[in-house]
């Protein structure tokens, strides 16, 4: 007997090795149990995050925009009396955030903020010999915006050179036009500007839409080709926590005054997708839980009864009630505990089964599904919990026999 | 005589106290037992005698009278201090062996100690192995009490209730189930921790012969004491 143990604890551990048969049949149920929440617990976070991953791979958790410019009806002057109620929504021309800078470093200080990456972003034309393209002509600074869309990860051809008569396009873009690197492209824009620019580099972001439309410059070449004489017309911030991001896109309004869309406002779709997802898991998670505990109770129950003659010697040479109580309240934990271990086991099986058919046609993993260790630690506490709170009723029963009519009986 | 170690006035006990099928099994005992006693408790089945012996063993509380342990009353003693007090000053001996089975004889007879102190510790097992050695089971200390024969057991118990130096051992029949030869060498064990170590006994028995070698006989009939002999010296 280690000396360091209670008599509750080597009494619980030898009554759970006596009934060995019961015990190992519990904790497997148990286990299941655990291995299951376990199990779909790992698939969801996965797929959340590599939902969030994709999303973020190609975008910013905040833009800061400029304000839409605002339509008025017409009034006349002397009386106020509406001319023209209906207005056509003002053709929106390029406008660009005021005093920039400032923003980019008031935003800068708030905290949990990555990245702050400015953009000068407008339509214009790609044109080369006969052919011509509309495209989304964006400039950038390199440095800032490749933290947040990984472009020198996806080229294909070339580098990501962007000095000023440098231009990189997507694949789908470079094809229908019939060009390469090194190639001249002449863009125009909105503004009737005009320029030839040279193809330093050909991305693949693995979307048609964006490899057709997607061209990045210099945040320079961009201001100058749509007239933005040194404004942007956005600003791109990532943040730690991308759950945190409305209310850090709510700090930075307040701090600087510009509109800041996180990308919880929207996709407000995406996710509700996301709470109710969470919400059907953790219904899942408490019915099993519930199972696991009726069945650890109605074997404690029985093994109460089972024990009774028992308890009621141990009463008899001087055990009290509360150390009969901790008796069994212990061997609800223990196998709450022991069949959280083996549900985790079965958990990591069944992940590994799941592994090898989840697959893309060309044998990559559909999304990456990793067993945290907070995860398993966390079953373990939760299924140690629901065994200690699933014994209280059989353990005070055990408590409240007399010690008389328990060895009588 | 010294100061009784237990004393007994008028105690009553009551089955299914205030319900129609309420019986009244001991009517008035009067008892005392000095330090040293070794009795004997006789009597027809069903004449009180484990209803006594579970009152005296505080499993139970009397629904009259008064039960004085060591010139201490009961009466006041909620169930933890019962339970302290029974763990302190009394060991008991059942029929049927009531060894726990998932344990050894030698943590079985290391038991009461453990409860009553809550970690287990070298010295317990030190006593624990010296009362086994008393009752000749030194070898079988590490066996599981169910491959141990009905009077090896019944040693085994012997050794446990003596474990926290009680001053009274009850026995109920600790013979009963044996036969003549283990029952003779059960009783002899106990009679010689009698002479040795100053032990109290209070043995519920049927067999008469034993009966007579034993200081003092009480004899229990329909819940009254009808008689009480001490042994001529
Ligand atoms: N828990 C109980 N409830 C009701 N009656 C009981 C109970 N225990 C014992 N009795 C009755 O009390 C009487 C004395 O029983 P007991 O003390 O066991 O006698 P003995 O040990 O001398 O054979 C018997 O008539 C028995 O039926
Ligand atoms: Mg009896």
């Amino acid at each position: 007997m280690n000396r360091l143990l209670p008599f509750e604890w080597i009494a619980a551990t030898r009554f759970l090795r006596e009934g060995a048969v019961q015990t190992l049949l519990i904790i497997t149920g148990v286990g299941v149990g655990v291995g299951v929440v376990v199990f779909m617990s790992a698939l969801l976070t996965g797929l959340q995050a590599s939902f969030l991953q994709r999303m973020f791979s190609s975008q910013a958790q905040i833009v800061l925009r400029p304000p839409d410019e605002v339509a008025r009806p017409l009034r006349r002057e002397s009386d106020g009396f509406v001319v023209l109620a209906t207005v056509l929504k003002p053709e929106q021309r390029l406008r660009s955030i005021d005093q920039w800078q400032k923003v980019r470093d008031l935003t800068k200080d708030i905290g949990g903020i990555i990245t702050v990456s400015p953009m000068a972003s407008g339509a214009g034309f790609a044109v080369r010999g006969e052919a011509s393209k509309s495209i989304s002509l964006m400039g950038i600074e390199p440095a800032q915006f490749f933290k947040i869309v990984d472009i020198p990860g996806k080229i294909v051809a070339g580098t990501v050179r962007l000095n000023a008569g440098d231009i990189v396009i997507g694949t789908e873009l470079a094809q229908d036009l019939g060009v390469a690197v090194n190639d001249k492209l002449r863009v125009t824009t909105a503004t009737g500007a005009s320029q030839t620019l040279t193809i330093t580099g050909i991305f693949d972001l693995g979307n048609r839409g964006s490899n057709e439309r997607n061209t990045y410059v210099a945040l320079r070449t961009a201001q100058t080709m749509l007239d933005l004489t040194g404004g942007v017309t956005s600003i791109d911030v990532t943040v730690k926590d991308v759950y945190a991001a409305e209310e850090i896109a709510q700090e930075i309004t307040a701090a600087t005054g510009v509109e800041a869309d996180s990308w919880i406002k929207t996709n407000a779709d995406f996710f509700s997708f996301i709470g109710s997802q969470n919400m059907s898991n953790a219904a899942i998670r408490i019915f099993v839980s519930l199972s696991v505990a009726f069945g650890i109770a109605s074997v404690l129950v029985v093994s109460v009864v089972q024990r009774s003659r028992e308890i009621g010697i141990l009463r008899a040479m001087g055990a009290s009630r509360g150390q009969i109580l901790r008796v069994f309240l212990l061997q609800g934990a223990v196998v709450g505990f022991l069949g959280s271990l083996f549900g985790s086991a079965l958990g990591w099986g069944i992940l590994a089964v799941w592994r090898s058919y989840a697959k893309h046609a060309d044998g990559t993993a559909l999304f990456d599904v990793t067993m945290e260790p907070r995860l398993l630690a966390m079953a373990a506490v939760l299924a140690t919990l629901t065994g200690l709170a699933a014994a209280i009723l059989p353990a005070m029963r055990a408590a409240r026999l007399e010690p008389v009519v328990a060895i009588r009986g | 005589m010294a100061d009784p170690i237990l004393e007994l006035i008028g105690v009553r006990k009551s089955y299914n106290q205030g319900t129609p099928v309420e019986t009244e099994v001991l009517h008035g005992i009067d008892l005392a037992m000095a330090p040293g006693e070794f009795c004997a408790l006789i009597g027809p089945s069903g004449s009180g005698k484990s209803t006594l012996l579970n009152i005296i063993g505080l499993l139970d509380r009397p629904t009259g009278g008064k039960l004085l342990i060591g010139e201490r009353d009961t009466a006041a003693l909620d169930d933890a201090g019962l339970t302290a007090l029974r763990g302190e000053t009394i060991g008991f001996v059942f029929q049927n062996h009531h060894l726990i089975t998932a344990f050894t004889a030698l943590e079985n007879v290391m038991m009461p100690i453990l409860v009553g102190r809550g970690f287990p510790n070298g010295e317990m097992a030190q006593r624990a192995d010296r009362l086994l050695e008393q009752v000749g089971l030194a070898a079988w200390r590490n066996a599981k009490v169910n491959n141990l024969s009905g009077g090896q057991q019944q040693r085994v118990a012997i050794a446990r209730a003596l474990a926290r130096q009680p001053a009274i051992v009850l026995a109920d029949e600790p013979t009963g189930n044996l036969d003549t030869k283990a029952a003779e060498s059960v009783f002899e064990l106990m009679r010689e921790i009698n002479r040795r170590e100053g032990t109290s006994f209070l043995i519920v028995t049927h067999n008469l012969s034993l009966a007579d070698r034993c200081d003092r006989t009480i004899e229990v009939v329909d819940g009254k004491i009808l008689s009480d002999r001490k042994a001529a010296a």
